[in-house]
This record gives structure tokens, sequence and C-alpha cells, in this order.
């Protein structure tokens, strides 16, 4: 065997170096998470006393204390997690089904109907998704407070859900537009000759041949809804039973509160997006990068 | 849903007359004007307004009796923001921010994706793991980054008191570390970590872009090459890297624009401490630090403009060089 150029750089490019890469990303895209579900299994002192320890205590799994501690009303104590897991759960499920209910309308106008300004539709899209988050939400801020819509609860929620709404629908009308144009409208075509109403072939034809669109829109729609934070902060900050989980989370970072039942609020946090990704990771990753997810 | 489940027989003429294409315009119609709507409400009427608001001497206790049309329009919210102390400083952190903010992570998702490209075993679980970052939420991440690279209890300063038996540093709330090499005794030293926190949470968003270009490269590419005797860093720079142009430019497009307008990041990492104080950040700062409502509307317009003329200035030198 010669040592050519050829076989020198295969061997330390193409093996060393491509598994020491494989093993660098797998450790720093693991490790935090790791470190962030075992200190939520460690007592505040143990982790000043021996901060280099990667073992939890396995006390603390058994009895979930900080977990208990941090869902616990705060009238008895806690931290009133799970009022924030309901209030997230409610806002990321309405924002959802709304968005995913007007895009597929709207989407199935812009690819099977004829209408003047058809070309709008493209350029309005582009146009809301490039708008900063930030430009936005100071005048957003001022309108709301003007009209209500940070007096109660519920109108907090509520103007929040709109929010959400607003900010996933063009990437949710782009997606399913997309989706939608690589259907053949034969199938619609013989359904209206039979008598089906133009309605009709969304629910009947073009819903059912879309799931997997659909299911990934959803899911981002749902992740986005559920990770935001900065309106959140905007919205809620004053009224502690509206808070979200990603609000609740980052009102847990105080110098009263031990980090690691900050670190069991990341996990609740973090969890069902895991799971929802674990069950349809081929529709989120069709998702992130066919709606080139903002983040 | 059980009145679309009933066939009606159709028409070919509906009352009024209408043709089909005039009912399907109609249609079309009725179902865009929902998220137009919306749009117009939440989207275009507020950015407009923003506009108007900076403009305007208001102040966020005078928010309950505001009038939305009459004021007396001012330029004192402008002069107020670009006069204040470090400006400069903030539009050059901002920039900074933003440049490596992009640059990083597009080259670790390069990186990621070209170790991905051939199958491993283990490959589909190594790829799920790459997009945790990513979706995993802000807040969650943020935080344990932030007792990561905590200086007392901190697994960062553990290891490297271990190994090291360095000094511990308190890395997000520390301007600048002599690094003890010849211009970098300044080195930032908390604006650095906020961008390795970009570079490690937005990879994954280019590694998925890189991975679908390369996987769908034909063979045939290579195989011309290895006969022609190139060599594996060759067949990367001549043959790979060319037919990666376009996502990359794609990729430096939209991270550029994300990164420069984020505002979770720096608020959670540092708060915009320690030299981290960018635009967004001190518009909010504006908001409710100051309850000075004008100000920030006038530097959200400011970080607008100056997005505005960033990418015009991109998109020149983008098609200039497709042209030569």
């Amino acid at each position: 065997m010669t040592y050519t150029r050829e076989t020198i750089e295969q061997f330390l490019i193409g093996k060393v170096l491509r598994w020491i890469g494989i093993l660098f990303f797998f450790l720093i895209t693991a490790f935090p998470f790791y470190y962030m579900v075992l200190l939520s299994f460690r007592s505040i002192q143990n982790l000043l006393t021996d901060p280099g320890n990667l073992m939890p205590d396995w006390s603390l799994v058994a009895s979930m204390e900080t977990y208990i501690n941090i869902m616990k009303p705060v009238s008895q104590g806690g931290q009133g997690f799970y009022t924030f897991i309901l209030n997230s759960l409610m806002v990321a499920t309405i924002a959802t089904a709304l968005t995913l209910i007007i895009a597929i309308l709207a989407a199935f106008a812009a690819t099977r109907l004829d209408f003047r300004g058809k070309g709008l539709i493209n350029w309005g899209i582009l146009l809301v998704y490039l708008v900063p988050a930030i430009v936005l939400a100071i005048p957003l801020f001022v309108i709301f407070s003007k009209l209500g819509f940070r007096a109660t609860v519920e109108r907090r929620l509520f103007g929040l859900i709109i929010v959400y709404l607003s900010s996933t629908l063009p990437v949710a009308l782009y997606m399913l537009r997309s989706y939608f144009q690589t259907i053949p409208t034969a199938l619609e075509e013989a359904a209206l000759i039979d008598g089906t109403t133009r309605l009709g072939t969304i629910w009947r034809i073009i819903i059912p041949l879309s799931v997997p669109a659909i299911a990934s829109t959803g899911l981002y729609v749902f992740m986005i809804a559920w990770n935001e934070f900065l309106y959140a902060l905007l919205f809620l900050l004053e009224e502690r039973d509206a808070w979200t989980l990603s609000l609740g989370v980052a009102q847990l970072n105080t110098q009263e509160v031990p980090k690691t039942m900050l670190m069991a609020g990341s996990v609740v946090i973090t969890v069902p997006i895991i799971i929802l990704f674990f069950f349809f990771e081929r529709f989120l990753t069709q998702g992130l990068t066919a709606g080139a997810v903002k983040g | 849903m059980s009145a679309v489940t009933t066939p009606q027989p159709k028409r070919p003429r509906e009352e009024g007359g209408l043709t089909l294409a005039q009912r399907d315009a109609r249609l079309a119609y009725a179902l865009l004007a929902v998220p137009v709507l919306i749009v117009l409400a939440v989207v275009i009427f507020p950015l407009l307004w923003n506009i108007l608001l900076s403009f305007q001497s208001l102040r966020l206790i005078d928010l309950r009796n505001l009038n939305l049309f009459s004021f007396t329009p001012t330029l004192d919210n402008y002069r107020r923001v670009l006069s204040s102390r470090g400006f400069m400083e903030l539009l050059r952190t901002t920039l900074i921010y933003a440049t490596f903010g992009t640059i990083l992570p597009i080259l670790m998702g390069l990186a990621a994706a070209l170790l991905a490209r051939d199958a491993f075993p283990g490959r589909s679980i190594w790829r799920g793991f790459m997009l945790f970052p990513y979706i995993a939420p802000i807040v969650a991440v943020a935080f344990v980054w932030r007792i990561m690279l905590n200086a007392q209890f901190g697994i960062v300063n553990e290891w490297m008191v271990d190994l090291f038996g360095a000094q511990r540093i308190s890395f997000l709330s520390q301007r600048t570390i002599d690094l003890g090499m010849p211009g970098l005794h300044e080195f930032p030293l908390a604006l650095s970590m906020v961008i390795f926190f970009q570079g490690w949470r937005y990879f994954p968003f280019s590694f998925l872009f890189f991975l679908a270009r390369l996987q769908a490269l034909p063979d045939n590419l290579y195989e011309a090459a290895e006969v022609d005797g190139a060599s594996l860093t060759e067949r990367f720079w001549f043959i790979t890297m060319p037919q990666l142009r376009g996502v990359m430019g794609t990729l430096i497009l939209l991270r550029f624009i994300w990164t420069f307008n984020k505002f979770d990041d720096i608020f959670l990492l540092t708060g915009g401490a320690a030299g981290t104080e960018i635009i967004t950040v001190k518009i909010y700062d504006w908001l409710f630090g100051r309850s000075d409502v004008g100000a920030a509307a006038a530097l959200s317009i400011i970080l607008a403009l100056i997005l505005i003329v960033l990418l015009m200035i991109y998109f020149r030198w983008f098609f200039q060089e497709d042209e030569a």
C-alpha cells in the first residue's frame, strides 16, 4: 500500500476526523439536555457543594420532589406550573386549529380558484413573513392596552392567540399552498361533475390527500406558539394566572428560586416538544425545511 | 360539517345569473377575507401606526388617555435615541452579533451535513439529536446555558478548574477577557458566548438545508472527478462547494434577517449586560425600563431602516456577482 495524498486524506478526513466530528456534534447537542434533566433531579445544596457530579440523586428521581414543587399552586407554596401548562396547551391548540382552518381555505382559494389580485398573495406572504416581531410589539402592546385586551386573564390569552394566529398564518398558507399545487385537479373535477360543491371538494378530496402537509404545518404552528416568549412577556406579565409555560419558566430565574427548580421547569416545557418530535419526526423535518421556520 | 356530506345537484347557472368563473372569484374572496383582515389588523395597521408613534411624545402612563391620531408631531424621539450615550456601540454590537451569529451556525450546519451525508451506524438517531437545540423552547435552552456557564457551580468552569487549574470565569457577565496574545488582550467574552449560543441553537436549520441539497447531488459528478484523480479535499472545494452556493445564499439572507431582529436569546442569556446590548434589547429597555413608548417606536423604525438598507446592499452585490 502506497501513501498517496488520496489514501492519507481518506484515512484522516474520511475516518478519523469524521468520527471525531460525529461524536463532537452528538455531545454538544445531547449534553445540555442531559444536564438539564440531571439538575432537576438534584438538590440545590448538592449542586453547590459538588458541581462536577454527573449522576442524579436517585431519591429525588423516586420522589419527583422538584417537579411536584413547581406544579403546586402558589397558595400551597409551589410555582403554579399546572396553570401554566393548561394556558400553554390552550393557547397553542386554539392557535393551531384556527391557523389550519383559515390557511386550508385560503390555500384552496389560492390554488384552485381564479380571481383578480391572485399575484398579490405571494407578495403579501413574503412581506408579512419578514416583518420583525419587535417592530410590531410596541404598537400591538399599545393597541391591546387601549382595547382592553390586557384587562382580564381570558382577554390577555385571547389577544395572544390572535397574535400567534397572525404571525403563523403567512407561512402556514405558504406551506399548504405549495403542497396543494402538487395534488392533481382531475379528482376534484370528477367530483364537481358528480355534483359535489367547491367547498365539498376541500373536505372530501383535498384534506384527505394532504394529511402529511397539514400535519407538518400544524406541528410547526403548535411549536411556534408553545415556544413563543416575547409576546407572552409583553401581554401577560402582570397577571400570573395568565402566564404561559415559557413566561413561567423565565420568571423562575430569580434569586429566591433554586436553579434546580428552574431546570425542572425547563424540562417540563421541553418534553412535550421532544415527544411530538419523536412521534412525527418525518413531518416535522419536512415542515422545518418547507416552511423555512422562523427562529 | 354534515352539510357537505349531502351532495347537491349542480346547476350550470346559479341564482343571479352568475357564471361559474364569477362564482369562483366570489368564493375566493370570501375564503381569503378572513386571513387578509387578520393580517391587516394585526400586522399592517400596527406597522403603519408604529411610524406615527415614533413621531409622538408618549410615555407608558399616558396610554390610557391616548388619542389615536391627534398629536403634535415631533422629532424628539429620534433625537433622543440617536444622541443617547452608546448609540454607536449599540450599532456596532448589533452588527457584530448579526454577522457572526449568521456565519457560525451556517458553518456548523455545513460541517454536520457533510458528516451525515454518507450512512453510518446510528445515523438516524444522531440526526434526530441534531435538531434538539433548534426545536427546544428558547427559555429552556437559554437557562441551561446560563447554568452551564455559571461562575460558581457551572459545569464548564468546574471542568476548566479540574483540567487546567484555570480561574473561574463568569462567561456571561464579563465584558472582556485577556487571552494573553497580541490583539486579544480585550477579547469580548460575553458577546462571544451569545454568538456561540447562536451557533449551537441555529446550526440545525442550515444542517437540514445543506443535507437535503447534498443528498440530491448526483453521484456521477464525483465519479468523473475521482477518475481524473481529484483528492477528497479537491472534490469538496471544486465540486461540492459550487453546488451549495444557492443554498448558502438563501441561508445567509434568512439567518441574517432573523439574527438581526432577534430579541429572546440575548434578553434571556445576559439581559443585554456586559457588552451584549443589541438594538432589539434596547427597544425593550426604552419601552419598559424607561417607559418611553415614543423612543422605543423610533428605535424600532431605525432597526427596520437599517435592515432594509443592508438587504438592498446584499441584493445588489448578489446580483452583480451573478452577472459577472
